[in-house]
């Protein structure tokens, strides 16, 4: 009950100062009248729930979630609200900080490293992998302490606890299609279009997704317990980035090393994604494999975040 | 009478604790136990906790509700009420046993859940709301309604964080009022916000109670639920130990409260906080520094609480004290904290004594009323214990003239004079004529 404590030092709880003989003067006329369709025998047959201890591998329940679908949409609505509040540039920070990543890296490893970039140009290049892995980190880091940052949440009110790693890749997603408008401009700049294998996009993006959906549900439940990796979450990401072909291109690695590149279902992603945005020819093998990886992945979470989620509220 | 609404059967929930942080011995000890300590800590996070770990907060709890009724949960803090509606409002779920619940449930163990301190009043509503389960289009149907009865009309577009902390909790009980489940579950909410709010928000219960809704209430406020509740269930150490008419179940509370004094206050287990800082003994002193067992109304007197910390409260942080004189009826009569007094206590020691001299007295009428203890340190809760400790208040001649007072609730210092020329008894005994007299 501590957590009602309000910060003036008055103590919670005990403080109802109402007098027994106040309750025949209080003021009853905002109650609204019930609907009688609401609370018939009809209603009550299908709302009935059944609360015992939970053994099952899954609990996550699919009439529930889509139930409960409008909160989803308040929970992303919410972050993108407060996203920007009381900046100057607003959401001009969902354009600016892809641009400035691109502009860094292109002076850093295409400037100086003069790092091989697939026949196109750097910027072009790199924007093109920055974008899914910008996605990636960050619906991952976000997702990954959301339960942490959200735990007033865990505690004092029922919902799919799904919900709260799921809201974060609502909004880093909206951040990439800003992003992704950003890139369209840049290959305006530079006259290099696109060609139908921009078709696959979409495709590409659902294995992105589900493969950052998993990630983040399995380091969310982990980091309940852990709390160390609310520390190791940000190392994590920075070290997978320079893993995957973000910065390069999987033709700078050594051809008997590829194979290991592939573990990295991210490798398939960036490479898949970026040969759809600049029109070369798509890694389909590589692809695969990172379809298959991102599906597995996806599962794991999703088994281990509701094993998990039981113990939420009590170790939250 | 149909199928009932809440129906639990041998519900238990199962807890573990932290154990006792180690002391280290020397230095080399020390040093080996920082090096281990990542070890033993991912064991004490990983492993199902040992029987000595752990702790009942349920145990075996049965009952049943009928739609309509309205139910009051009473017991000490630390009873299981907390984690009894917890469990019914699956925010967790029991160790054992089961619950089924047939109806639209809305629960409510904390006003203003999930508000975003940056958006706005009319944003939070519409978020209040989804998290407590309600569609979009209800929330809309009902926004005028909410507005009105939260009273914050003119803030509707200033971010909830620019709001007094009154005027966020009638925003969140405004949400939730409107709620309009089949099964209300209300924690104890009513204690926060301002007399007159707490008169509305009961008087909106009371509206969902006579509508034909079930409710489940948990509160320290005894009129509440003998006024609200048609039954009781009183817990104790997690179990259901009465369940009948609120009159009865609030009668036992309040006797079980009395056994529960005559225990040591530094022994007692129905306290909630870290325990940084505990209240171990508390009695009360006249002028004279004697212990009394009672004062008279408008008497001064010192409380003194006797504590001990587990190490030294240091200058700089910031310590909140209090005391509140309560009864079981009324809520709170007093309510004496160090920092509105001026904080001038500072910092505390492993143990020692602190006192909060009365020196207007109290003006209650004579009868048993109670002490409640609160510690935090930065902002932190140490230590809260409900009923620590009774405060006696004898009869007394307050005015002098040999008499007791007749009725009412308080007493005062005061006299009677004619303002208008008319009859008064003058010094010699004689009736006279005359005006106002200094």
């Amino acid at each position: 009950m501590s957590d009602r404590a309000d910060s003036n030092g008055v103590e919670p709880a005990s403080a109802a100062g109402i007098r027994f003989t106040d309750m025949s003067t209080v003021d009853t006329t905002h109650v609204a009248a019930i609907d009688p369709a609401a609370v018939g025998p009809a209603a009550r047959k299908a709302d009935v729930r059944v609360i015992a201890p939970r053994r099952g591998a899954l609990g996550v329940d699919p009439g529930e979630l889509w139930r409960y679908r409008e909160l989803l949409y308040f929970l992303v609505w919410r972050d993108l609200k407060s996203r920007y509040k009381q900046t100057v540039l607003g959401a001009g920070w969902a354009i600016i900080r892809p641009v400035m990543s691109m502009v860094v890296f292109s002076a850093v490893f295409g400037g100086l490293a003069k790092m091989p970039s697939d026949g196109v140009p750097y910027p072009i290049f790199v924007y093109a992998g920055l974008l899914p892995w910008t996605l990636f980190s960050g619906a991952v880091s976000l997702a990954g302490v959301s339960l942490i940052t959200q735990r007033g949440l865990l505690t004092k009110v029922y919902f799919p606890r799904v919900y709260i790693p799921a809201s974060c890749i609502g909004v880093v997603l909206v951040d990439f299609l800003l992003g992704a408008g950003v890139y369209a401009a840049i290959m305006l700049y530079y006259g290099h279009l696109p060609g139908a294998s921009l078709m696959l996009a979409p495709l590409l993006l659902a294995v992105l997704l589900l493969l950052a959906m998993g990630m983040g549900l399995l380091l969310a439940a982990v980091t309940v317990t852990y709390r160390d990796f609310q520390s190791i979450i940000p190392f994590m990401m920075q070290t997978w980035m320079y893993l995957s072909p973000v910065v390069y291109p999987t033709a700078l690695v050594p051809e008997r090393f590829r194979w290991l590149l592939l573990l990295n279902p991210m490798t398939g992603v960036i490479g898949a994604f970026r040969s759809c945005l600049l029109n070369h020819p798509i890694d389909w093998a590589a692809l695969g494999v990172a379809s298959c990886g991102s599906v597995v992945i996806f599962g794991l979470g999703l088994v281990y975040f509701s094993r998990a989620e039981r113990r939420f509220a009590d170790i939250a | 009478m149909s199928e009932p609404a809440i129906s639990v059967e041998g519900l238990a929930k199962r807890y573990k604790i932290g154990l006792a942080a180690r002391t280290d011995r020397s230095f080399r000890e020390a040093l080996t136990d920082w090096v281990s300590a990542p070890w033993r800590r991912f064991r004490a996070l990983s492993e199902p906790a040992s029987a000595e770990e752990t702790f009942w907060a349920l145990k075996d709890v049965g009952f049943q509700v009928a739609p309509g009724e309205v139910v009051g949960i009473i017991g000490r803090n630390g009873a299981g009420k907390s984690t009894l509606l917890k469990i019914l409002s699956q925010i967790t779920l029991p160790t054992e046993g089961r619950a089924v619940i047939r109806g639209r449930v809305g629960s409510l163990l904390e006003v203003g859940t999930g508000f975003h301190p940056d958006l706005s009043g009319r944003e939070n509503i519409y978020l209040n709301g989804a998290l407590l389960g309600m569609t979009r289009a209800e929330i809309t149907r009902q926004f005028d309604a909410i507005v009105a009865f939260s009273g914050i009309e003119g803030f509707l577009d200033t971010p909830v964080k620019r709001y007094s902390s009154g005027m966020r909790v009638r925003l969140g009980f405004a949400v939730a009022a409107h709620l309009e489940p089949e099964i209300l579950i209300v924690d104890e909410v009513l204690a926060v916000g301002d007399a007159e709010f707490q008169k509305k928000c009961l008087g909106k219960m009371d509206g969902v109670a006579k509508s034909g809704r079930t409710v489940l209430f948990v509160s320290h406020n005894m009129a509440a639920v003998e006024s609200l509740c048609t039954r009781g269930v009183l817990l104790e150490h997690g179990r259901v130990v009465y369940d009948g008419p609120s009159g009865e179940a609030v009668g036992r509370y309040l006797r079980s409260m009395e056994s529960a004094v005559t225990s040591d206050l530094a022994t007692r287990a129905d306290r909630q906080g870290d325990g940084a800082c505990r209240i171990v003994d508390l009695w009360l002193e006249d002028d004279d520094g004697r212990r009394v067992g009672s004062v008279g109304p408008l008497e001064p007197f010192s409380i003194v609480l006797q504590y001990e910390c587990d190490r030294h409260v240091e200058l700089r942080r910031h310590l909140d004290l209090s005391v509140t004189v309560n009864d079981p009826y009324a809520g709170q009569w007093y309510h004496l904290d160090l920092q509105t007094a001026g904080g001038m206590i500072k910092g505390l020691g492993r143990t020692g004594r602190v006192a909060c001299r009365i020196d207007s007295g109290v003006a209650l009428r004579p009868g048993r009323y109670w002490l409640n203890t609160f510690v935090r340190i930065d902002h932190a809760l140490a230590d809260w214990v409900i009923n620590a400790a009774p405060l006696m208040i004898h009869e007394a001649d307050v005015l002098g003239m040999g008499r007791l007072p007749v009725a009412g609730r308080l007493c005062a210092v005061y006299r009677w004079c004619a303002v208008e020329p008319s009859m008064q008894l003058d010094a010699t005994g004689a009736y006279s004529p005359s005006g106002v007299k200094a």
